[in-house]
């Protein structure tokens, strides 16, 4: 068994399975918490809610009356650095795009590489910002379990390994390459399976708020 | 799939910057030539070179006082540069194709010179011209 | 054999002065990738050095190789070392045939008996032995027995290094590289569909100068050659850093010489020195001339996932999968959904209201 044999299962059947096994296991996530439903509203309600809920989604995104110092500064600052980092390495890198015309026949306009590897060096500076921070901090380390640090391995992986393919940084291409896939299909299996679910869930959540705090209190 | 094109960015003619190292590469080997009479040979293909990059550096090293076309196993070109003690050395095949290319820092190439084998093999021809009169 | 002439002795009959000679191991050593100063040395291992016999056997190929190295359209240097062996054995070029080239196959195999270099162009099938025989015999059983007694193995072309065409799925031959049947001889794998004539004679040359082989990769072929990944060695490497892809064969992209990688250029998993020795007596090689690079001298390149489709892109269809694990979730979370709902249903059902007559209960109590 050589590397290159390594990739092509990686780039075949290895994609086939972890695409499997990640939809299989958002599709009962996300059943599971449709199903359950929600609890009946006997109140008469202001408006649908569904706008509400929507404009929730935006504006717990946005920092609170415009002054992010009301927040966490260290988690704001580099938790918004990372996820906008990996966003857009995710979404704008050629390859990547690729990926997205092969599987679901849509594609969109790359972002040139230089600017897509400004973002991820940010994307790896924010993650180990975020990992030092939950390492040093005693409120962090007591709630911190041991998915917390898993989590952040299975998407710290990809970042890097993409990064380093990229530069052909210390292995060959070919190997970098397959490391770099591997470790995608790896936190594709796992993401229904953890925390990392809150990249669904999250919208979900905020949308109910939304729509609950939409519904309540009286026409004016 | 159409897309909207981005803007084109201009991409420079791409360099490996072997050139000059080399030019320095040269130097120092002349100057060991000039003082422990060391000769030193460099492959020019060994060196990954861009398109234009080798002519730029022909052109560095210029034309000298000698041009020698040798004609074994196709030709080859031997040309002392501008700078004395450095030779630039190109085989051909016999469809002109290049083979080989290398600078040379000597007093004069080996190639040049007559070889022992050819001088033997030269006298024995002239004396079966000879005997033959 | 000992009457033969040596090398040198070989290149005087032919008219070439010591000069030609001096030249001819310059430009040897720049094949093979050794510094200048070996040229010495390969001169005087290849005044001494015996021409080897050379048997060639060809499998399940196409006569790509073989073209490939003979495509010369003048005597050249790499065309002189091809006439420095022996080659006692080639059912393609050899003039003799049927019984009398097997008895010169049996006979060089007698007399160079543990010396001769054996050359394996194409893959051996393994499914049934009646798909490629010669003479009757079958590849493996010819492949095993000229093995037994060769001193190396050189495993021209793809299809001999690692199977190639013949073992792309669904590979119904059976079809196996050299290295999959001969364990016990060192073979060398020169890559390749074909490979770079310099590249076969620069390993005869190596061969005959040192009586040994060059270094290898990890896939077994000479690193001189294949050291190299041709999309580090890619004169449009820029417009990869850049994101400039050609998104079709006629677009301005395309016209401009932009990077190939989304209409599929494998160079970055490839090694092979296509971007510096080029093909076609040094004109081109494929990206110059538009097209990206198949990959031809990797493993399994048949089975890369579509030579027009971007290494990033999957190499099978994973729709099936997919739509499998999507089905199957659904199924389970909806089961899942259904239970969680009907205990909610359950226990709001099962929920006693406390009144307040309950609450005065436990204060008198």
């Amino acid at each position: 068994m050589n590397i290159e044999a390594v990739l092509l299962w990686i780039r075949g059947p290895g994609l086939g399975l972890a695409l499997g096994i990640f939809l299989f296991g958002m599709a009962i996530k996300l059943l599971e918490i449709f199903l359950l439903g929600r609890k009946k509203n006997l109140a008469a309600v202001r408006s649908s809610g569904v706008a509400a809920g929507f404009r929730t989604i935006l504006s717990r995104s946005l920092p609170p009356d415009g002054n992010i110092l009301r927040r966490p500064r260290f988690t704001f600052i580099f938790g918004y650095a990372f996820h906008i980092g990996l966003f857009v390495v995710m979404f704008f890198l050629a390859p990547h795009i690729e990926v997205s015309h092969a599987l679901l026949g849509l594609s969109w306009p790359a972002l040139p590489t230089p600017v897509v590897d400004v973002f991820t060096i940010i994307s790896i500076i924010a993650m180990m910002a975020l990992l030092w921070h939950r390492l040093t901090s005693p409120l962090l380390k007591y709630l911190t379990t041991p998915q917390d640090y898993l989590v952040w391995a299975l998407t710290f992986a990809p970042l890097l390994s993409g990064y380093m393919a990229y530069h052909h940084l210390l292995l060959p291409y070919t190997w970098l390459l397959s490391i770099h896939i591997g470790s995608v299909e790896l936190l594709l299996i796992l993401f229904p399976f953890t925390k990392l679910t809150h990249a669904f869930t999250l919208f979900i959540a905020r949308w109910y708020t939304g729509m609950m705090a939409g519904q309540k209190g009286v026409q004016s | 799939m159409s897309h909207p094109t981005l803007p084109a960015i201009e991409v420079p003619p791409w360099e490996t910057g072997n050139v000059q190292p080399l030019l320095h590469e040269i130097g120092h080997a002349l100057r060991e030539l000039l003082n422990n009479n060391k000769e030193t040979c460099i492959d020019l293909h060994a060196l990954p070179m861009a398109p234009g990059e080798e002519a730029r550096l022909v052109e560095a090293l210029g034309k000298g006082e000698i041009s020698v076309q040798l004609r074994a196993l196709g030709k080859s070109r031997i040309d002392e540069t501008k700078y004395p003690g450095v030779w630039l050395i190109t085989h051909f095949n016999a469809n002109e194709e290049v083979v080989g290319k290398f600078i040379e820092i000597t007093r004069i190439p080996d190639l040049i010179k007559s070889q022992r084998e050819d001088i033997a093999a030269g006298l024995l021809n002239l004396e079966d011209e000879l005997h033959e009169e | 054999m000992k009457n033969d002439p040596s090398l040198l002795e070989v290149l005087r009959q032919q008219g070439v002065s010591r000069r030609g000679f001096l030249k001819f191991c310059a430009a040897t050593a720049s094949l093979m990738a050794l510094p200048p100063g070996m040229a010495p040395v390969i001169a005087k291992a290849l005044e001494q050095a015996h021409r080897p016999s050379v048997i060639w056997l060809s499998f399940q190929e196409c006569t790509g190789c073989t073209e490939s190295l003979t495509r010369s359209h003048a005597p050249t240097i790499e065309g002189l070392i091809f006439d420095a062996i022996s080659l006692d054995y080639h059912h393609t070029l050899q003039a003799a045939s049927g019984s009398a080239a097997e008895e010169a196959r049996m006979a060089a195999m007698k007399a160079n008996k543990g010396e001769y270099l054996l050359v394996v162009d194409g893959s051996i099938p393994t499914a049934d032995p009646g798909y490629s025989t010669i003479a009757g015999i079958s590849n493996l059983e010819m492949l095993r027995e000229v093995a037994a007694d060769a001193a190396a193995i050189i495993a021209v072309g793809t299809c001999a290094a690692f199977g190639g065409l013949p073992h792309a799925k669904p590979n119904p031959t059976g079809a196996v590289a050299v290295s999959d049947i001969i364990t016990d001889k060192p073979i060398i794998n020169v890559s390749g569909c074909p490979p770079i004539p310099v590249v076969i004679t620069g390993v005869l040359a190596h061969f005959l100068t040192f009586g040994t082989l060059p270094k290898l990769d990890h896939l077994g072929r000479p690193l001189a050659f294949y050291g190299n990944n041709i999309h580090d060695r890619c004169y449009r490497r820029p417009f990869y850093e850049r994101g400039q892809f050609a998104e079709s064969f006629d677009d301005e992209g395309a016209k401009k010489g932009w990077c190939l990688y989304k209409l599929g250029c494998k160079g970055p998993v490839t090694y092979n020195a296509c971007a510096t020795t080029k093909w076609n007596n040094g004109t081109s090689f494929p990206i110059e001339s538009g097209h990206g690079c198949l990959g031809c001298s990797e493993p399994n390149f048949w089975d890369l996932g579509g030579f027009y489709n971007a290494l990033s892109e999957p190499s099978v269809n994973t729709g099936n999968a997919a739509a499998f694990g999507l089905v199957a979730g659904a199924a389970v979370g909806a089961a899942s959904g259904i239970m969680a709902r009907k205990e909610k249903d359950n226990t709001s059902h099962a929920h006693q209201k406390v009144t307040v007559n309950d609450l005065k209960r436990g204060e008198s109590q």
